[in-house]
């Protein structure tokens, strides 16, 4: 390896967006011939990376070298240019042009002034051939399956002749079949000596196709490794941030829930429900006085079965009971009326209201329950906030301050007791603690502990092993959109034991 | 035209076509003067300036965006004509000029909508509220034209066999030609196409979005003034209040003729016959006698209503094979947002 | 918050208002003639009338993201409406029937295009623009189905206090406009409503996640407007006695979009101004007015118009202030820009 000049070497990349260092110092060296795995969660800045090497965004500080020159990538057609192609999870494609367009737009096949379709459709027949792919190209896109569009954003960049293709999380809507007969296109590929950089959330996935693994975590480089000299347990502790050593120091388990959990009632049962594409038939009981954790990686299933529980998403098939009652939950609507409660990880996108007050955002929820016209009291009302302001420490300390002029970290907290207002039996935290400072997160932790002593349920994700460790009394580890294992939490158990599960495989 | 399989796309471009010959066969077995081929002809006479702005709208609403603004613009180029030619211009330095009206206009509406991200509608709301106000400002009154040119245009008949069409005619016709070939053939009618599917797949895959939204307001703002042209041939006057309410009816041609209002499906052929469709509509409602003009307005709009409805239905049936990805999409939307 | 948000338009409406008191120094008079309060200011707000409820139940339309582009076309509707029930009751003047049932017919037929709208838009799930798009066109045909084509005039002598009778003084319309706006500050102050619909307009996933029937808030608040609109609609043809299902509430829609932007509610929805709408459209209506007194030509207003909403709309626009700032490069920076945590940009 050493003999041989990367392709394309990223040297110190550093991105800011306001008051946020996306990327700070962060290195990439890619060969050509190899598949490059690039890991890291949720925030890790795999994206930010991939966008300020495309040109997406423009990068603050670094260098960027393509075949040992220099290049600053000005737009995302400026790196299809250079060479350097993007496959997105979400197939960035348009799904009303026919095949052949969007494998050729922006690139059309003139001739006299006019696109000669005929010979775009041969050339489009040809490159679909090379991926052993033989499908009408006149129709559209949208007519073909998401791993056929998949196919056909890689004929996309393989027209323009790529010397680096970037897969971003292609497999995520793939089945089976499906991902290998993508993987044998990559690897063919990678045969004809173009660098791959693949980005995907299976480590099954990684193991299988990836040569060499460089890792991120929050924003910052954290090491390459060769895939084969690098264990799944350790390539777990990178992503996370925990190193093996440092786990068996906090062995005090202050929850031991399990012990008198099991004797009190269930709250809420499930028997094989099932999403087609997000979860496998799973098995759950939650009873009342215990805090259950889903650990997991992101994509692994956990935030989907949350959703699935409060009805967010229908279940395509299995039982769901609560309080040994089967309910169908068709809206959120009526799983808040049964008692659950459910804080979304997409802060953003799913829970906060930008443009009304603390107040207003903290009782929507209770609100929703009341109806329109038994409308509470403004002064009732900021009591409750006021309340929740200072129990959870909010800051700024005002209720009648906008959302939107929010941190993250106090959001969430509004967020916490919107939920918190509507005293629900069951809560269901998701990543309820991420972004937020230390003294917060104790806060949240201690808030779930007491929650549980008045004989609530909690059902907590998050991506952070030690935390789940220390509140949850029982803990159901998911990989690939399945239950993997459960594991009752008798104090005895570590982040290790759980790294394991969730890494699966041969150590 | 080996493209033109039938496939979803089309299906509501047959129905129109279909409803269209029913509706015609109707008048002819109904009237007997409907049988000449004169009022096949006339539907074209009659209508030549609504097919012009058509296209241009169909142009706009293909990108996912409205335009408002063209009923106006055919006032204002009506009115710039007009007084242009009563200063005692020639009518070979008159005509670019008021081609020009509607472009510029076009032009800085589209600069608005991709530069400040503001809502197409209300932009192109503006844009009809100062095209009128302008006209206004000009002149209250009719100003009537006198000029040679614009009389020959106007009077001068092109026989078809015993029949004939007028000049305004073989204009609609040859701009529905070369836009059926700039939305079929040229670079920028397949990126006006990707950017309705997807605006956002179409920045990744590198086109060049904001020039081609500005441009496709240009489009229509030009069709806008050639249509306002035409009108003016047909009128042989410039008022302010000229084509009152024509952006609607181009708009009802543009969705009756299958294209989708979100954009990225439809053909400009569609548009044609929605056209006609709608002139179907006036002249058969016309021949009944007994049947008063409201009743165009109501058919109308259920036309719209089934179409709208037609559109949802082809709509859905695609969302479905779509959403398994879109909730994943948390992480890389929020970067795009910024 | 409200406070400055009510700041600028209301200096616009006192600019306007000296203006008119530039060009006529008894602008502000207000006289009593014949036991009623008359002036250049009752005028306005009587004028304004239609626009000001038109233009409130636009507001909670645009507060849930949406638009109604068929409000004109009920005017028409329920001025036609109205005007046909009263018609055939030419010699009984003295009897009242006849105007409640007109206004019950009007009013209810106005509710049930608003129940159109609202189930087009919230269950079938058509972009509001072009739902009501339908509604604008052929609404017209259907007012002028029920009038025959005809510019009906209206004998029937009690219609007319509608709009142009007085109580207390003032002008009826006055009452019912204030009438309309109570029950509206009311309804979404005084009830969850207000809250609901904000939070539907602001962020329709999260209101879901929340337990909020969003359904059924959109189909309220376009009830609500075509309510508000048939009400506008009774003044209206009252006011000039007849019924013209081609013309009348011609471009009141944009008009009344154009208030509701002015008074400082986003047509990206979320957070609405009930008191700025109003403001807005006496802002629209003294415009008209002032163009009259000034003698400029009144169709200029239009030109007007289209001035004034760009400008509010490229206000109203991130990329333009940012623009603007980078212009200025005082680079205001808001604590709250600091205060971002980490994830939340990522």
């Amino acid at each position: 390896m050493i003999e041989k000049a990367p392709i394309l070497a990223m040297d110190g990349i550093t991105k800011v967006f306001p008051g946020v260092k996306a990327l700070s110092n962060v290195s990439f060296q890619l060969f050509s011939g190899e598949i490059h795995a690039l890991m890291g969660e949720n925030g890790a800045g795999k994206s930010t990376l991939i966008k300020v090497l495309t040109g997406v965004y423009p990068l603050d500080k670094g260098t960027v070298k393509l075949e040992d020159v220099p290049i600053v990538v000005q737009s995302p057609l400026h790196a299809q240019e250079l060479g350097i192609s993007t496959v997105y999870q979400e197939v960035n494609l348009c799904p009303n042009l026919s095949v052949v367009e969007n494998i050729f737009i922006g690139r059309e096949i003139m001739k006299n002034g006019r696109i000669d379709w005929k010979k775009m459709n041969d050339r489009a027949e040809e490159l679909l051939s090379r991926l052993k792919l033989d499908i009408d190209v006149t129709k559209e896109l949208s007519s073909y399956s998401v791993a056929i569009q998949q196919m056909i954003a890689i004929a996309r960049s393989l027209n323009v002749s790529s010397k680096v293709l970037i897969l971003d999380e292609p497999t995520s809507s793939l089945d089976v079949n499906e991902v290998n007969q993508l993987f044998e296109v990559i690897n063919n590929l990678k045969k004809a000596g173009i660098a791959i950089i693949f980005i995907s959330h299976f480590l099954d996935q990684i193991y299988e196709i990836s040569d060499r693994i460089t890792i991120l975590r929050n924003g910052e480089y954290i090491g390459e490794h060769k895939t084969k000299d690098l264990p799944r347990l350790k390539l777990v502790s990178l992503m996370i941030g925990k190193e093996l050593e440092e786990f068996d120091a906090q062995s005090e388990n202050k929850d031991t829930g399990s012990e008198h959990g099991d004797k009190k009632e269930v709250f809420l049962e499930t028997e094989e429900l099932t999403k087609k594409g997000s979860i496998e038939p799973f098995d759950l009981k939650l009873h009342a006085g215990e805090i259950y954790g889903l650990a997991g990686l992101l994509g692994s299933g956990r935030t989907e079965l949350a959703r699935l529980l409060f009805g967010a998403d229908k279940a395509d098939s299995g039982t769901l009971k609560i309080k040994g009652k089967t309910t169908n939950l068709n809206s959120p609507k009526q799983a808040i009326l049964n008692g659950v409660a459910f804080c979304s990880e997409n802060r953003k996108a799913e829970g906060i209201i930008p443009d009304i007050s603390i107040r207003e955002n903290m009782i929507l929820a209770i609100q929703g329950i009341k109806g329109w016209f038994n409308y509470i009291p403004i002064r009732k009302q900021i009591e409750i906030a006021d309340k929740y302001v200072s129990l959870l420490n909010i800051n700024p300390p005002n209720p009648e301050q906008l959302m939107k002029n929010l941190s993250g970290g106090n959001q969430q907290k509004v967020l916490l007791a919107r939920w918190l207002i509507t005293n629900p039996d069951l809560l269901i935290l998701d990543e309820p603690t991420r972004g937020i400072d230390v003294g917060a997160k104790a806060e949240i932790q201690k808030l779930m502990l007491s929650l549980k002593d008045n004989g609530k349920s909690i059902l907590f994700v998050s991506s952070e092993l030690e935390e789940v460790v220390r509140c949850c009394g029982k803990i159901a580890v998911l990989r690939d959109h399945k239950k993997v294992s459960e594991i009752t939490n008798d104090g005895k158990i570590d982040h290790q034991y759980i790294m394991q599960e969730i890494a699966g495989g041969n150590l | 035209m080996n493209r033109f399989k039938l496939n979803d796309r089309m299906i509501p471009v047959m129905i129109t076509l279909m409803l269209f010959a029913f509706m015609y066969s109707f008048g002819m077995f109904r009237y007997s003067n409907f049988t000449s081929p004169q009022v096949f002809f006339n539907l074209f006479i009659d209508n030549s300036f609504l097919i012009i702005v058509a296209v241009g709208m169909t142009f706009v609403i293909l990108s996912g965006g409205i335009d408002l603004s063209v009923g106006s613009v055919i006032a204002l180029t009506s009115m710039v004509a007009a007084s242009l030619l009563l200063a005692g211009l020639s009518p070979i330095i008159v005509i670019p000029i008021a081609l020009l009206v509607g472009p510029v206009l076009g032009f800085l509406m589209g600069c608005c909508i991709h530069f400040f991200n503001l809502q197409p509608f209300i932009v192109t709301l503006a844009g009809m509220f100062f095209a009128r106000g302008l006209s206004f400002l000009i002149s209250v009154e009719t100003v009537s034209i006198n000029d040679d040119f614009f009389r020959f245009m106007a009077s001068t008949r092109i026989p078809i066999g015993n029949y004939f069409i007028s000049t305004s005619v073989i204009i609609a016709i040859i701009v529905v030609c070369v836009a059926i070939f700039v939305a079929h053939y040229t670079k920028f009618g397949r990126n006006v196409y990707a950017i309705g599917g997807s605006e956002q797949s179409a920045l990744l895959m590198g086109l060049p979005v904001g020039q081609t939204k500005i441009l496709v307001y240009t489009v229509s703002g030009f069709c806008a003034s050639l249509a306002g042209l035409v009108f003016t041939f047909y009128m042989l006057s410039g008022y302010g209040l000229h084509a009152n309410g024509l952006e609607l009816e181009a708009i009802a041609a543009v969705v009756i003729g299958g294209t989708l209002l979100t954009g990225g499906v439809g053909y400009m052929v569609g548009s044609v016959i929605g056209v006609l469709m709608l002139g179907t509509i006036q002249s058969l409602i016309a021949y009944e006698g007994s049947l008063s003009a409201w009743w165009t307005k109501i058919a109308i709009g259920l036309l719209l209503l089934l179409f709208i409805g037609l559109q949802r239905v082809i709509v859905h049936r695609n969302d479905k094979k779509k959403n398994t990805i879109s909730l994943k999409d948390t992480e890389g939307s929020d970067q795009i947002a910024r | 918050m409200t406070k400055s948000r009510l700041f600028w338009p209301l200096v616009v409406l006192a600019i306007l208002l000296l203006i008119n008191l530039i060009y006529d120094p008894s602008f502000f008079v207000i006289d009593i003639r014949n036991g009623h309060l008359t002036g250049s200011l009752i005028n306005i707000l009587n004028r304004g009338a239609p626009l000001i409820l038109i233009s409130i139940g636009m507001t909670l339309v645009i507060a849930t993201k949406g638009i109604d582009l068929g409000v004109g076309s009920v005017i028409a509707m329920s001025g036609a409406m109205a005007a046909f029930i009263v018609d055939g009751n030419l010699g009984d003047s003295e009897r009242l029937f006849p105007l409640f049932l007109a206004i019950a017919l009007a009013i209810g037929l106005s509710a049930a295009t608003g129940l159109w709208n609202g189930m087009l838009i919230s269950r079938i799930g058509i972009q509001p623009i072009v739902a009501t798009l339908i509604l604008m066109v052929a609404g017209r045909g259907v007012a002028q189905l029920i009038t025959g084509g005809q510019i009906t005039t209206i004998y029937y002598e009690p219609y007319s206090f509608i709009g142009g009778g007085y109580l207390f003084m003032l002008p009826f319309s006055i009452y019912i406009v204030a009438f309309v706006l109570c029950v509206a500050l009311y309804v979404t102050r005084r009830t969850a409503l207000g809250l609901f619909i904000e939070s539907v307009g602001g962020n329709p996933l999260a209101s879901r996640l929340s337990g909020i029937s969003s359904k059924n808030i959109v189909l309220m608040v376009y009830m609500f407007s075509g309510l508000c609109a048939g009400i506008a609609g009774l003044i209206l043809s009252s006011n000039v006695a007849s019924a013209d299902g081609n013309n009348a509430g011609l471009w009141y829609e944009l008009d009344a979009i154009l208030a509701v932007v002015i008074g400082g509610t986003s047509l990206m929805g979320g957070r609405f101004f009930l008191m700025g709408t109003v403001i807005g459209a006496l802002i629209i209506q003294t415009l008209t007015t002032t163009i009259y007194s000034v003698g400029i030509n009144a169709e200029v207003i239009l030109l007007v118009k289209a001035v004034v909403v760009l400008i509010v709309c490229l206000l109203q626009s991130p990329e333009f202030r940012k623009k603007i700032s980078g212009l200025f490069s005082s680079s205001r920076k808001t604590p709250k820009d600091e205060g971002v945590n980490h994830h939340e940009s990522l």
